[in-house]
């Protein structure tokens, strides 16, 4: 800094360079408003002088009647506390912002998704192609004024649909080909040329001749997905090999790209809870916190106790649900071929019974209403979560510990191996038990503490290697941390109410914007809603923590084995249903 | 089918022979094998894809029924349980996949997205039921349905395996099958099928705009 003046807040850099930089003055808004040239100087001071070295948040936003659209970035410090945010507006028709990821490099995925969905060009990203759909296709569908093909209405209940309840198929009514598909004006397919995966190539083929002069070698692509057994799912990685070595691996995505955003912006608030349940299907109780907070958050509503206590009991029954899960997976990518994974399993489907006791369903919960939750315990469902937290899952842990951990393959296979430092993982914008397993204490419930976490006496855990070890060692002990909590919670359970004011099937939000986050399993997942005081969110955008997480799978992988590449996607621990939304 | 059922094809056996020798027909014994060998495809789309895993898993263990093992090539597979939500990116791979599997070969599609796009039909990426494009042979509802409920629809296949005849099935008839054409991403999804019906609907849509006074232009997105 050339000036001596220390900054020590954003206000500082708001009252020195008042010609680029406001604050943001829309009621129910807050941050600040950064000119486009200036972002990537205001990016640099906030990140180096300030401190703010975890990107959370890329959003965009189409304002339609102010013919601008706005990207929004939520950043935080890893030492804790609460968000720094700020926006960039660009005119509707040339939408050009640059790219932060010379400062941010955990942008690049967020700010390929806003360039798919919203058309906004990145300058100078390394690597802008379209992410979810792919090359050639017609229009950007986030955008407000783009039309689905089986488009109705603006917004949710269609008047179709209710009151009268007429039903009928969208097939039959809605498009002239009888199927979800629209076509530009005089568009012949005969003529079509499928631009296919040049671009994703073109990026691998640059690296591809600088292989060994000498020896001559080859450098191959291959590619892994999106039908195979160890992706977890739909997912995709091209990767760049010479021999067995990785050289480049790039993610490809977007084979489950299921509209949550678009779906969740014509739905009713309400409507877009159980939707929230099939982001992360196998902890969908921990979307259904993020989203309650966001929205409460608007709406200024605070849940009574029972159900807070409830709210957290749930949401680490959960979190044990995951990791016993992701444990068992990551054996089966070592080749430990299903026998951890059913040790898992059983524990598992303890906790899934619990919820379809709760909840009426093992999977899709549903359990969250603004302002509360929507069903008590029911008899007999206390003493069993008091059975599985205090005698089973302690002792199960211990075996699976006993089994695992001091296992030879397991160390020789994992040790050392997709290491990431804590400086890379910060820079990656990783969350959760992979950014721990860094040596990064960052977790939310501490960092940021939401609902009644700051009453409970956990550990954040911690491992400092930064290999594919000691994230399943973060795994393993933040389930017994979690033990701990849900012991806790059963002690202090008050009685009472479950829900503050009467259970509607419709609110009305007030209008503004707000950011709601929870130490999801996976990491930190954010909903990030615009209301304009209507019945449906103007915005709705989720922070997914495994789509993030991904960043950092190709500097783990990139000089490893091909053969390490699938341990260090499932040390990863991604969900394609929350990676692709 | 039962033991009995199996063995009971209305011939008497001698009763000095009974419980040596079992007389049954070509179909019979044909299908109770195929019946009890359906091996599933290692292929998970979403969130069904965890219950399939559930039941595969020591509780419910659809081992019992017959359906070993899954596998994770198409070759090896004789049953495509098509678990979760079908996506216009995805359906190329699918159909690829499913053109790969030897004959005979079956389709379940477990839940509501693989049948019709369940709660996720509206969206611009979904295709409204993997049956537009492959055949299905057993429907599962649900969202995402129990493992129970799976293991009914693999019973249901059971019996639907159980009521074919080798004189009429597919695969035993002259030439080969036809391998189902593989979806092409253009603008949007196209069938290859429906390639003349696209054009045409085009056609008539730039004509529409092309006409003066006729309202609004189609909606239809803006050029990328």
């Amino acid at each position: 800094m050339t000036d001596s003046m220390i900054l020590t807040d954003v206000s500082d850099i708001a009252a020195r360079y008042p010609e680029w930089i406001t604050a943001d003055g829309r009621p129910g808004y807050s941050g600040y408003i950064v000119a486009a040239d200036h972002l990537l100087e205001f990016c640099r001071m906030v990140r180096d002088d300030l401190d703010y070295d975890l990107l959370s948040m890329v959003a965009g936003v189409d304002y339609i009647t102010e013919n601008m659209m706005e990207v929004v970035y939520y950043v935080y410090k890893t030492t804790g506390g609460g968000a720094l945010v700020f926006k960039v507006q660009t005119p509707r028709d040339n939408p050009v912002v640059p790219s932060i990821f010379p400062i941010y490099p955990g942008a690049e995925l967020q700010e390929r998704e806003i360039y798919d969905l919203f058309g906004i060009n990145f300058e100078g990203h390394p690597d802008l192609r379209r992410i979810f759909l792919w090359e050639g296709f017609a229009g950007h569908p986030m955008r407000k004024d783009w039309k689905e093909p089986y488009y109705e209405e603006e917004l949710k209940p269609f008047k179709s649909r209710w009151p009268q309840g007429h039903v009928y198929r969208a097939e039959d009514e809605l498009t002239p080909l009888k199927d979800n598909v629209q076509f530009p004006a005089g568009f012949d397919p005969y003529d079509w040329e499928a631009e296919g995966e040049q671009m994703l190539y073109a990026q691998l083929r640059k690296l591809q001749n600088a292989g060994d002069e000498e020896l001559k070698t080859d450098r191959m692509i291959v590619n892994l997905g999106p039908q195979h057994p160890s992706t977890h799912g739909v997912f995709r990685m091209a990767a760049l090999i010479e021999g067995e070595q990785v050289v480049e691996l790039k993610p490809v995505v977007g084979y489950l790209h299921r509209n949550h955003e678009k779906i969740g912006e014509r739905n009713t608030w309400q409507q877009n809870m159980p939707f929230t349940d099939r982001l992360d299907y196998i902890s969908s109780i921990s979307n259904n916190f993020g989203y309650v907070l966001a929205v409460e958050k608007l709406m200024n509503v605070k849940p009574p106790e029972r159900a807070e206590y409830l709210r957290v009991l749930f949401a680490e029954l959960t979190r044990l649900s995951n990791h016993l899960m992701a444990v068992g997976f990551l054996l089966n990518d070592l080749g430990a071929y299903f026998t951890p994974a059913l040790y898992g399993l059983e524990e598992r489907e303890l906790i899934l019974d619990i919820f379809e006791i709760v909840t009426g369903s093992r999977m899709m919960c549903n359990y969250m209403r603004f302002g509360g939750v929507v069903r008590d315990l029911p008899e007999g469902s206390y003493e069993k979560i008091r059975d599985l937290a205090f005698d089973r899952l302690p002792r199960k842990i211990d075996d699976i510990d006993a089994y695992l951990t001091g296992n030879e393959i397991v160390r020789v296979r994992c040790e050392g191996i997709g290491v990431l430092t804590a400086e890379e993982a910060i820079k990656y914008s990783l969350t959760g038990p992979n950014l721990r397993a860094s040596g990064v204490p960052y977790d939310i419930r501490r960092a940021d503490p939401y609902s009644i976490y700051d009453r409970f006496d956990f550990d954040v855990v911690v491992r400092y290697h930064g290999d594919v070890y000691d994230r399943y060692l973060v795994r393993l002990e933040e389930m017994r941390q979690s033990i701990r909590i849900i012991q806790q919670a059963l002690k202090a359970i008050p009685e009472g109410p479950i829900m503050t004011g009467k259970s509607a099937y419709q609110v009305r939000v007030p209008a503004g914007e707000a950011y709601g986050r929870v130490e999801g399993p996976k990491g930190e997942l954010g909903f990030y809603v615009i209301s304009n005081g209507k019945g449906n969110p103007y915005r709705y955008h989720v922070r997914a923590p495994s789509f993030i997480n991904l960043h950092g799978l190709a500097p783990m992988s990139r000089g490893g084995k091909i053969a390490d590449v699938v341990v260090n996607l499932g040390a990863l621990d991604i969900v394609l249903g929350e990676i692709d939304r | 089918m039962s033991t009995e059922e199996l063995n009971t094809p209305g011939m008497q056996v001698p009763p000095e022979l009974q419980n040596q020798v079992s007389i049954t027909t070509l179909n019979r014994i044909y299908n109770w094998s195929r019946r009890n060998s359906l091996w599933p495809m290692m292929f998970g789309l979403a969130c069904c894809a965890i219950e399939m895993i559930c039941a595969a898993a020591a509780r419910y263990d659809f081992a019992r029924f017959g359906f070993e093992v899954m596998r994770p090539s198409p070759r090896q597979a004789d049953v495509m349980i098509v678990s979760g939500t079908v996506t216009k990116k995805m359906i190329p791979q699918i159909v690829r996949l499913y053109n790969q599997m030897p004959e005979p070969k079956y389709v379940i599609a477990m839940g509501a997205c693989a049948s019709g796009g369940g709660p996720f039909k509206e969206g611009y990426n979904v295709v409204s039921g993997v049956d537009k494009f492959i055949p299905v042979d057993v429907y599962i509802p649900g969202c995402p349905p129990t493992p129970q409920a799976l293991l009914n629809g693999m019973i249901t296949l059971q019996k639907k395996v159980d009521n074919e005849s080798l004189k009429e099935v597919r695969w035993y008839k002259k030439g080969a099958s036809e391998p189902i054409p593989v979806p092409v991403l253009g603008p949007d999804l196209m069938d290859p099928r429906k390639f003349g019906l696209i054009k045409e609907e085009s056609q008539k849509m730039l004509e529409q705009q092309q006409m003066p006074g006729t309202g609004p232009a189609a909606e239809e997105a803006p050029a990328v």
